[in-house]
């Protein structure tokens, strides 16, 4: 008991100290000025260790997870949810990607965010941020999941619009902000049927009756698919990945906190929560597995063309959650956390990498324009060279033991197809991140004069971040997925993905051969990036020259913003345009004349009867009286 | 018919004959002297009530004081609009006095 006791405090602070950093550096940020940051800072320290602590506890009780209603929340008839939290293996894991990232990029804001003039604001917001996304991870409810997944929703939309005078900004703000609605929709509409079906919220009660089997397998299949709605707008998969591209308007740290590392995986994580309700649905499983794998392809194509360092690695974050998805889909549920859990720190890193990129190099964000940076400032170089390798799956590096889980179970599955865009996608990705890594830092330097003399490394406070970053991203692969596909992790996540049998590794049979064929598809990538990037800076002209359509294609996003221009928001034009003309201009405003009119008319035709003479009124009254009299006595019979 | 059937009948004719001429004539001097007709015809009514029907006559009786009282606070009234009608129109018939101000 003394353990859970502790356990409660632990959950408690983690939850709430960050939501104290937000008031205290709201209400008085602005006094500190450019100690804005301390109190934020040592809030999410102290979450990031009580985190590292939870985790521990859990890795103590694997089999029995913390489970704690802290106070009644609502309570409406049938309705009852509590502030419960709950900490199992999966959320272990979760809280040692928000905490530990979520401090490192605290610190690394320190840096990059000096001297702005929302340096406070910003500080305040990143806190609001770890509370809402303990909230979302912590809570045992899917209501409670859900007031953590607005309140992430609602700082994206902060952070992304942290610069709002700059019209940019603010715009991509409300486009994150907007489409994200479009997913909530699905998960509020998913979380109705839940609660119709099952008559509670909780994870434990909803989970049980699913079990049962006694539901129609229609309503799941619903349920599921109403889920992912919500999990599609939130992890940026396809059709509704149109934000995430945008958001990186907003400060570096945020698209490596926010946009990378933690929040875009909440909806990865939602679906893997509810592990239970998609075992019972194999269309609901094989829509999950099919939209991931789109995404994946879709966005790593896009993302080989672009200019901005930014954009390609929210392309490429778009292509890593699609590669989750994929795994889930494919019933690899402990590979698909597991990609989750490394993507984080390596992508997160890629981010800080980015952004000490552009502190560098005073604000620029198109890779023409750099080149020849690896000698300027070697401790980005380097971190940012152990980040895509560990995103594109390098042996030993950390993602090539997610990448290579999944992608072998697509295959053992029997998903062949799948299989085969996995590998066209972790092609594609070798080739963008090699083709960033080698635009940015090798070759001639391409900046204006005035730039290059002014190129400096970051400092202290942000390369050691990104130092820190760089150990779990080459490491954290091998000590968590060692050895393949029964590593360390799958035995943690048992409790969780129950009864997903996985198969013994061979070294020497399919298993073997697999890797060593993802592992050679990697380097041809980086081959092919160093012939074109480096060796023959001619060669990408001529191939956008040769094949235009397939150029523009992948440059103009696939057309995906003006599909939405037209579609959604024509429509939209269109259709309000109609309300205004045919039904506001018609239909309501002639009501309202009309009513208007009516009044006046009556008013004209009745106003002879007022003539001012008193005797006219007084043969009213006795009329009246008479009327009345007869009245009463007719009634009463008298 | 009883004796009281007489004096209400007494009493209606009188309230009629008051009714008509507050709505009819034209003097506003003879609207007051109307309305005086019709309280007189309720107190007949009042006091020929409380004679034959009550347990005590007082009772009609009281009331129809009450009812003089008001009478003749409101023929006072009644007559000293009369008089300021008078000055401001220079006239007092009744139909002169249609405007809805001054």
């Amino acid at each position: 008991m003394e353990s859970t006791d502790s356990m409660k405090i632990a959950v408690a602070l983690i939850v709430l100290l960050p939501l104290f950093g937000f008031v205290v550096t709201l209400l008085l940020g602005k006094r500190m000025g450019a100690k804005a940051h301390l109190i934020p800072v040592a809030m999410v320290t102290a979450t990031a260790v009580l985190s590292v602590y939870a985790f521990e506890w859990v890795f103590r009780h694997q089999e029995e997870p913390f489970v704690w209603d802290a106070f009644s929340w609502i309570v409406a008839g049938r309705l009852e949810v509590a502030w419960g939290f709950q900490v199992d293996t999966l959320t272990g894991i979760m809280l040692l990607v928000v905490g530990i990232i979520g401090m490192l990029v605290h610190y690394y804001s320190i840096g990059y965010m000096h001297g702005d003039g929302g340096y406070y604001r910003f500080f305040a917001y990143l806190n609001l941020f770890m509370f809402a996304m303990f909230v979302l991870i912590l809570a045992n409810s899917y209501l409670l999941v859900f007031l953590g997944w607005e309140g992430v929703g609602l700082c994206s939309y902060l952070l992304i619009a942290f610069w709002f005078p700059k019209k940019s900004a603010s715009q991509a703000g409300k486009k994150a902000f907007l489409v994200n609605r479009v997913g909530d929709f699905g998960f509020t509409l998913g979380m109705f049927l839940i609660f119709v079906t099952f008559s509670t919220l909780q994870f434990t009660g909803v989970f049980e009756q699913a079990e049962s089997g006694e539901v129609a397998s229609g309503t799941m299949t619903w349920i599921c698919l109403l889920l992912f709605v919500g999990a599609v707008g939130k992890s940026a998969q396809f059709p509704l990945h149109v934000w995430l591209p945008d958001a990186m308007e907003g400060p570096t740290p945020v698209s490596a906190l926010i946009h990378a590392a933690t929040m875009v995986n909440a909806g990865v994580y939602m679906v893997a929560r509810s592990y239970p309700l998609f075992a019972q649905s194999d269309t609901a499983m094989l829509v999950v597995m099919i939209v991931g794998t789109f995404t994946a392809i879709y966005s790593a194509y896009i993302a080989i063309t672009q200019n901005d360092i930014k954009r390609v690695i929210a392309y490429s974050t778009v292509s890593s959650l699609g590669f989750m998805f994929m795994a889930l889909g494919a019933g690899a549920w402990a590979a698909g956390i597991f990609y989750l859990f490394v993507h984080g720190f390596f992508k997160g890193l890629l981010f800080l990498c980015s952004g000490s990129v552009i502190h560098a190099v005073g604000g620029e964000q198109d890779m023409r324009k750099m080149g020849g940076l690896r000698k300027r400032i070697p401790v980005t170089f380097w971190t940012m060279l152990v980040g895509a390798i560990a995103l594109i799956g390098v042996f030993p590096f950390a993602g090539f033991w997610a990448k290579d889980e999944i992608l072998a179970a697509d295959f053992e599955h029997g998903y062949y197809v799948v299989w085969a865009v996995g590998i066209v996608t972790a092609f594609l990705t070798a080739v963008f991140a090699f083709r960033l890594i080698f635009m940015t830092f090798f070759g001639e330097s391409r900046a204006p004069e005035e730039v290059q003399a002014h190129i400096h490394e970051s400092p202290k406070v942000m390369t050691l971040p990104l130092v820190l970053l760089a150990i779990p991203s080459a490491a954290l692969g091998l000590l968590a997925g060692w050895p393949p596909e029964s590593g360390w992790i799958h035995d943690f996540l048992e409790p969780v993905f129950y009864d997903v049998e996985h198969a013994e590794f061979q070294w020497l049979g399919t298993g073997g051969a697999l890797m060593v064929f993802s592992l050679a598809v990697a380097l041809l990538g980086v081959y092919l990036a160093y012939v074109m990037y480096v060796k023959r800076l001619e060669l990408p002209g001529k191939l956008a020259a040769r094949v235009p359509w397939a150029y523009q294609a992948s440059l103009r996003k696939m057309y995906m913003d003006e599909v939405y221009e037209v579609v959604p928001i024509r429509s939209t034009i269109v259709f309000s345009r109609w309300l205004w003309t045919a039904f506001d201009v018609k239909v309501i405003d002639g009501a309202v004349n009309g009513l208007a009119w009516l009044w006046g008319w009556a008013g004209t035709t009745l106003r002879p009867l007022q003539t001012g003479r008193v005797q006219n009124y007084a043969f009213g009254i006795f009329a009246g009286m008479l009327a009345l009299v007869v009245v009463v006595g007719w009634v009463w019979g008298v | 018919m009883s004796p009281l059937d007489w004096w209400l009948l007494l009493a209606v004719l009188l309230f009629c004959i008051g009714g008509f001429g507050v709505l009819a004539r034209r003097n506003t001097i003879l609207v007051v002297m109307s309305l005086e007709l019709m309280l007189n015809a309720v107190n007949i009514a009042l006091v020929a009530t409380a004679q034959f029907r009550a347990g005590s006559p007082g009772a009609g009786v009281l009331f129809s004081l009450f009812v003089i009282t008001l009478a003749a606070a409101g023929v006072t009234v009644g007559l000293a609009i009369v008089i300021a009608n008078y000055r401001t129109k220079r006239t007092v018939l009744a139909d002169r006095f249609d405007e809805m101000k001054g």
